[in-house]
């Protein structure tokens, strides 16, 4: 089933979209993560103009997102304080995203600059996470119980001047510090149209110290404002939102997403977290190759 | 003065004699096109146009050595800047550039014969018969090596795209007199004014041209939202929002009422 897209300027198999977003709905809803760092990089194999993929992906990480953030609004699993600091430096971060894309796109950079970003970005996040998970499983398996890690952020943390009292998540910590992992999650969902979860999740833990019953519904309260809000800025400036494709996307990624949910309820946490870490380690060395193989094409063509 | 004359005269009985023997043996053509709009819809994968027509010969005999028609149909030109990725410290990356002024978006030329040998060079140039011949006026930034560089780069890109295409022998011609011609449309052009121009070809010589304009334009929904995208963009922006953040409630909901259902 071929289906024209009206800002792509290209027809796609519908079908074909919705499967996509179909396989990174369940992945979210499986694992607790937006799905966009797989919605790029596919949509861009699959011969769509690397803008529109990733302002489209943004589109559909927020639609993926919401219905999770009324969940966690009603087990009262959000940290609003932490969140809306975390917000206002997302909506920073879009802000600066937008100025330097402009810029890498004038240069013709863009394109490099998005692969070496996931390289860089999925293949240490998938590292860490891969080292931990195994780590637990392989306890898991010998019947210990892993010692509750002390919660305490980052000694950089502490270096910030001011600092705030965040009474949901029990911390008295500088508020440059959510405010500055916002402006980062900002810069990274312009740039490469997700959501950031994956950054974010491990970030709030590990550096802001945040209990992990709170850092999911959090991260995702603000990876639904900040995608919104690059949504609107991909809109008025690259001008490469493609409501069809969005909407393809969605069909599929809210169906996928609550077969995710399911699947996440029967099965082992530890394993998981595994195959979570594996899949974004996949796709890292996938796009590392993709920088380093000799491209289909060699010449791209921009218009003045 | 009287040098003057002879010269008048002569150039006088040159015309007429020129007009007369035009008159007598130059054969007409009368061209149409399948189609005067193409319209892309949300269903549109490319489109097909036939190029067709009548050639008329003097007194309607059909001379032994028939005439050839070469059909080209052209695109908006566009000023473009491509780029050419060099392998740079182990990464493929964007190096060299180059500006092209006038760059049809679309081109496909179909010829009954080879082209080559229907036109000899110059004349293939003066009408941009084939892809060889096409003008991309490139900026005077590059040198001439760069330059075919480039050019040939674009040929083969838009090739691989569909939007560049070169079909000899595409034109068939019944009887002499009755030729058509199939030209596909790819499903990535753009819109805007496309001409189709039609060419009677006959020993080396071009007899006779004619052009017909088909308009691309996109229609309904998909004209709607580029045109949102474009003049009313916080509108779109929020247009996205909304369809997103409402399907996603949707979703939600359904699947706690079905979950509720069976659980």
């Amino acid at each position: 089933m071929d289906i024209y897209l009206p800002i792509a300027n290209l027809s796609v198999n519908a079908l074909v979209i919705i499967g996509l977003g179909g396989l990174v709905g369940l992945l979210s809803g499986m694992f607790g993560v937006g799905g966009g760092f797989l919605t790029t990089p596919l949509l861009i194999f699959y011969g769509i103009p690397p803008t529109v993929a990733a302002a489209s992906s943004a589109t559909q990480v927020m639609g993926a997102s919401v219905s999770s953030v009324v969940g966690h609004v009603g087990r009262k699993t959000i940290d609003f304080q932490m969140g809306g600091v975390m917000v206002v430096g997302g909506v920073i971060g879009a802000g600066i995203g937008a100025v330097i894309f402009r810029v890498l796109e004038r240069i013709g950079q863009i394109d490099t600059v998005i692969g070496i970003l996931y390289v860089v970005m999925l293949g240490s996040i998938g590292m860490l996470m891969a080292r931990e998970s195994i780590h637990a499983l392989i306890m898991a398996r010998r019947g210990e119980r892993l010692e509750a890690r002390k919660r305490r952020h980052h000694p950089l943390v502490s270096a910030l001047p001011l600092r705030w009292r965040f009474y949901a998540s029990g911390l008295y910590i500088s508020p440059f510090a959510p405010l500055l992992l916002g402006i980062f999650s900002g810069i990274i969902t312009m740039l490469m149209g997700i959501g950031g979860g994956f950054v974010l999740v491990p970030a709030m833990i590990y550096i802001l110290g945040m209990s992990t019953q709170l850092v999911i519904g959090t991260s995702l309260f603000q990876i639904l404002f900040v995608t919104m809000v690059t949504t609107m800025v991909h809109a008025t400036t690259t001008h490469a939102v493609d409501l069809v494709l969005a909407f393809l996307l969605l069909i599929g990624s809210v169906i996928g997403a609550q077969i995710g949910g399911r699947i996440s309820m029967k099965a082992r946490p530890e394993y998981l977290r595994v195959a979570l870490a594996f899949i974004v380690l996949i796709v890292a060395i996938r796009m590392a190759l993709g920088l380093g193989w000799r491209p289909d094409e060699i010449y791209t063509v921009t218009l003045q | 003065m009287r040098r003057l004359a002879a010269l008048l005269c002569a150039l006088v009985l040159l015309v007429t004699g020129q007009a007369a023997l035009a008159q007598k043996e130059a054969p007409q053509l009368v061209p149409d096109v399948s189609q005067r709009t193409v319209e892309i819809k949300f269903s549109f994968t490319g489109a097909e146009l036939l190029l067709f027509g009548a050639i008329l010969y003097p007194g309607g005999r059909v001379p032994e050595k028939p005439a050839d028609i070469i059909v080209v149909l052209k695109g908006p030109s566009q000023a473009i800047k491509m780029r050419e990725k060099q392998k740079v410290a182990g990464i493929w990356v964007n190096a060299d550039s180059i500006d092209f002024r006038s760059a049809p978006s679309f081109y496909a030329v179909g010829s009954s014969r080879p082209i080559d040998k229907l036109v000899d060079e110059r004349t293939a140039a003066i009408y941009e018969l084939g892809l060889a011949k096409l003008q991309l006026s490139p900026s005077s930034l590059n040198d001439t090596t760069e330059i075919d560089r480039f050019s040939d780069g674009l040929k083969e890109l838009q090739a691989r795209k569909g939007l560049y295409l070169e079909e000899p022998g595409s034109v068939e011609i019944t009887d002499g007199v009755l030729y058509r011609a199939r030209l596909p449309l790819s499903a990535r052009v753009v819109t805007g004014t496309y001409t189709a121009e039609t060419f009677l070809v006959q020993n080396g010589r071009v007899l006779a041209a004619a052009t017909r304009e088909i308009e691309v334009r996109k229609t309904g929904f998909e004209r709607l939202i580029g045109l949102f995208a474009r003049e009313h963009d916080l509108v779109y922006g929020l247009a996205a929002v909304a369809l997103a953040l409402g399907m996603g409630l949707l979703a939600g909901v359904i699947a706690g009422r079905v979950g509720s259902a069976f659980g």
